[in-house]
């Protein structure tokens, strides 16, 4: 009978067997080898290696720590400049930022914790002051989103910023899902940039100009920092309410003063934004509602921020946020 | 023949029935085969879209930047526990009645497996990056493990399912002679691996279906636990629960039975399997059903009593948001029509019939689909900065991906339906059809128990001698 045959022929003797076996675990090792393998030919840089010269040259002398702190009482929102947050637009026009995105955004948080009242309830104060709090990207050292991306797009580096890398990242928006202070932004679209900035040579730590469906931030700009500027954002604020500095070196500026960090943080008893969530902020915050600019806690109101372009890229998208 | 030895009329009829879909094809599966394929082309005229311009098509943006694509992919993998689970479960504890459904219940795992991961697709913004993940996947991120875990699911379940055909593939492949096609006939015995049903064939692949069965369970479990992770591994206060991993696998289990019940009432109709698949099947799904529906009313209760005492602001917002905001019509559906429904359908005799379960089932789905959104979009909608908090509305870009993406798991579980034998012949044969405790270890002791053939006395002269 074919059938008997047939079984014999398909008959595996436990040495055969595990010949077969042997050969199979021998192919699966190359396949686990296989990714680092590919990764090494591809020509793709391993994240990081390349653009960190400078930092790495740094590591051999001194490594920096690069840290902010931002004086909240200083800052008015630019109420009395009648303008939109200057250290946004300055970044916005810095960076080509796209339209919805704003890397450092000013939010206007109440002073006492009124927001969960139902509509029947009434609020324990009869006035609510306010206080505006410039949100950069707070550079954790702990950094939920690094922790989760699948791909290793988004790293902290030894100076402390957390960077991405555009090249890599593939859009899963894991990163922003886990992102405790929404620091981070999509390009849904063909980024709306002009023309002009695709003369910038891109690199994690100057994300100019943006790419389709990937995940971009505030960078902290420490390529600035190292040639000796100050970030956008702190040479423009008019009140001088941004400073920039160096951990390591304990010492920071505004472009107007230079202050020993921790002396001045302890003085103005600075705190860390949703410190409790231990992600381990490089920026800092010292109390205020804008009382050196002579702003009045009750004095609300913000303008908007406009994405002013001399022009446009051809075939752009432009979106706006949703439900605000 | 001589594979399943002396058979009854009522088993020479099962198997007429099994192999009809094989030798010919009807006109209505021609008409709902086209019709899935029209939602899929208008699916793929949607993804052209959204491959040229971005997500930019989509409703999701920065604040909530997750939406329905992610919802179908947890729904999806919550629908794949039907099979593999399901079915290792009533393996495991040898519930002889589970031989004419599970074939059906493993390939619906397999389809909706293919689909949970083309929701991952739909989703990503850089799809022509896919192969980053392998390229350089970190395992410290929680979406690995969810691709890996899937990865070893989707592989696990093939196995699953194929191990358990390969004697019917067999039997198939020698029964259907001429008529049937030589190049048909050759893959059915190419797939059927030299099977001749010799006793050393039998036991090893009893042993080899053992060990699938046993390691299918924490694989099962894995995946599910590792898909609530996605969002528990976050630091998003609806999100923050160390319930998530048993909530998702029961969430899974309830939504995976319902979708059993649903499969097993259309393959009675499509396939004349009435005889086999009986009002006693509908029944005892629909006694897991209700249940599993328990179970999901104990894991929401516990969850709303721990925030809802403490009322902190993020827990407040989120209730509010759920019981009398934006999403309370997709919350109070999901409690009345997918929890309260199918309990009460299902508690009260006079409900407690086919049509009946099937409603249960039915609403157990919607809801399990409305829970996996409202967690997905409710938990990303809490604002993190004082602002006006965000709304997300689907686009018609993402119901079309919806549809064409839920045509694609209907037209994979159509064909394989149709190519594949439909039931375990030789399970039939050996735990429903055999008779007595001695040939199989929790049968059918009690013969009024068994199936409608089993007054036909050719089965017990049919069982194994």
């Amino acid at each position: 009978m074919d059938r008997e045959e047939n079984l014999k022929k398909w008959h595996v003797s436990r040495r055969r067997f595990l010949q077969m076996a042997g050969a199979l675990g021998a192919t699966a090792m190359a396949g686990v080898a296989l990714p680092s393998a590919l990764r090494d030919g591809s020509g793709v840089s391993v994240a990081g290696e390349d653009q960190l010269g400078p930092g790495e040259a740094a590591a051999q002398r001194r490594l920096r720590k690069w840290m902010m702190i931002i004086d909240l009482r200083a800052c008015d929102g630019c109420q009395s400049q009648d303008s939109p947050p200057k250290c946004s637009e300055a970044c916005i026009a810095g960076h080509f930022v796209p339209e919805p995105m704003q890397w450092i955004e000013v939010y206007e948080h109440e002073l006492s914790s009124e927001a969960e009242l139902r509509p029947d309830e009434q609020p324990d104060l009869p006035i609510n002051g306010t206080r505006f709090m410039p949100t950069p990207c707070m550079q954790c050292q702990n950094p939920p989103c690094v922790n989760v991306c699948p791909v290793g797009a988004t790293w902290s580096t030894p100076e402390g910023p957390v960077l991405i890398d555009q090249d890599r990242c593939i859009g899963c928006r894991m990163c922003m899902a886990a992102c405790p202070y929404e620091r981070r932004f999509f390009t849904w679209g063909e980024p709306p940039i002009p023309p002009e900035s695709l003369f910038v040579e891109r690199s994690p730590e100057h994300q100019v100009p943006l790419k389709k469906g990937v995940v971009a931030k505030c960078d902290f700009c420490p390529e600035m920092a190292r040639s000796g500027r100050l970030p956008f954002c702190a040479q423009a604020c008019p009140q001088n309410a941004i400073y920039y500095g160096d951990l390591e070196e304990d010492i920071a500026t505004n472009g107007d003063q230079v202050v020993k960090v921790s002396d001045f943080l302890a003085e103005n008893s600075a705190f860390r934004h949703k410190d409790e969530l231990g992600t381990r902020p490089r920026v800092y915050y010292v109390p205020g509602h804008g009382e050196l600019a002579g702003r009045k806690p009750t004095d609300h109101g913000l303008q908007e921020v406009s994405w002013d372009y001399q022009s446009i890229r051809k075939g752009s998208k432009s979106w706006k946020r949703s439900g605000t | 023949m001589e594979a399943l030895g002396h058979v009854s009329a009522s088993e020479a009829r099962l198997q007429e029935r099994v192999e009809a879909p094989l030798l010919g094809t009807s006109r209505a599966f021609w008409i709902w085969v086209a019709v899935l394929l029209v939602a899929i082309a208008w699916g793929g005229v949607a993804y052209f879209l959204q491959a040229r311009d971005g997500l930019y098509v989509t409703g999701m943006r920065d604040r909530i930047m997750w939406g329905l694509y992610i919802a179908l992919f947890v729904f999806f993998i919550g629908a794949s526990m039907a099979g593999t689970f399901v079915s290792a479960l009533l393996r495991l504890t040898r519930a002889t009645w589970r031989a004419p459904i599970i074939r059906g219940a493993e390939i619906m795992t397999v389809a909706a497996l293919i689909t949970a991961s083309l929701f991952v697709l739909f989703d990503i913004g850089r799809p022509d990056r896919l192969h980053h993940f392998l390229l350089y996947g970190r395992w410290e991120s929680p979406l690995i493990w969810d691709v890996y875990g899937l990865a070893t699911y989707m592989a696990g379940s093939m196995l699953y399912l194929y191990l358990a055909m390969i004697p019917d593939l067999a039997f198939v492949s020698d029964r259907l002679g001429d008529g049937f096609g030589t190049i048909k006939r050759g893959y059915y015995r190419l797939l059927s691996i030299a099977w001749a049903d010799s006793d050393e064939q039998r036991a090893t692949l009893h042993r080899a279906i053992v060990v699938m069965t046993i390691a299918m369970v924490p694989v099962a479990v894995m995946m599910h636990t590792v898909t609530s992770w996605i969002f528990g591994m976050t630091l998003r206060e609806p999100w923050n629960s160390a319930m998530f991993g048993i909530f998702f696998v029961a969430g899974a289990i309830y939504s995976g039975i319902g979708l059993i019940v649903i499969l097993m009432a259309v393959m009675r109709r499509a396939y004349r399997l009435e005889e086999f698949i009986t009002d006693r099947h509908f029944l005892y799904l629909g006694y897991m059903l209700a249940a599993f529906a328990v179970i999901m009313v104990f894991f929401n209760v516990s969850e709303f009593v721990t925030l809802g005492y403490k009322l902190s602001a993020d827990a407040t917002f989120n209730l509010n948001q759920m019981v009398s905001g934006d999403l309370a019509p997709v919350f109070w559906t999901y409690v009345w029509a997918g929890l309260a429904l199918p309990i009460l359908v299902i508690l009260i005799p006079y409900t407690r019939n086919l049509k009946g379960i099937l409603v249960a089932a039915i609403a157990a789905n919607v809801g399990m689909f409305l829970e996996r959104y409202f967690i997905v979009v409710g938990g990303l909608r809490v604002p993190l900065n004082p602002y006006e908090p965000a709304t997300y509305t689907p686009s018609w870009v993402e119901w079309s991906l919806m549809a064409g993406g839920v045509a694609i798991f209907l037209l994979l579980v159509t064909v394989l339906l149709k190519l594949l034998p439909v039931v375990a012949l030789w399970e039939m044969h050996e735990e429903a059809f055999a008779s007595g405790p001695a040939t199989s270890p929790g049968g059918y002791a009690d013969p009024s128990e068994t199936f409608a053939g089993v007054a036909d006395p050719g089965i017990v002269a049919g069982a194994r001698s």
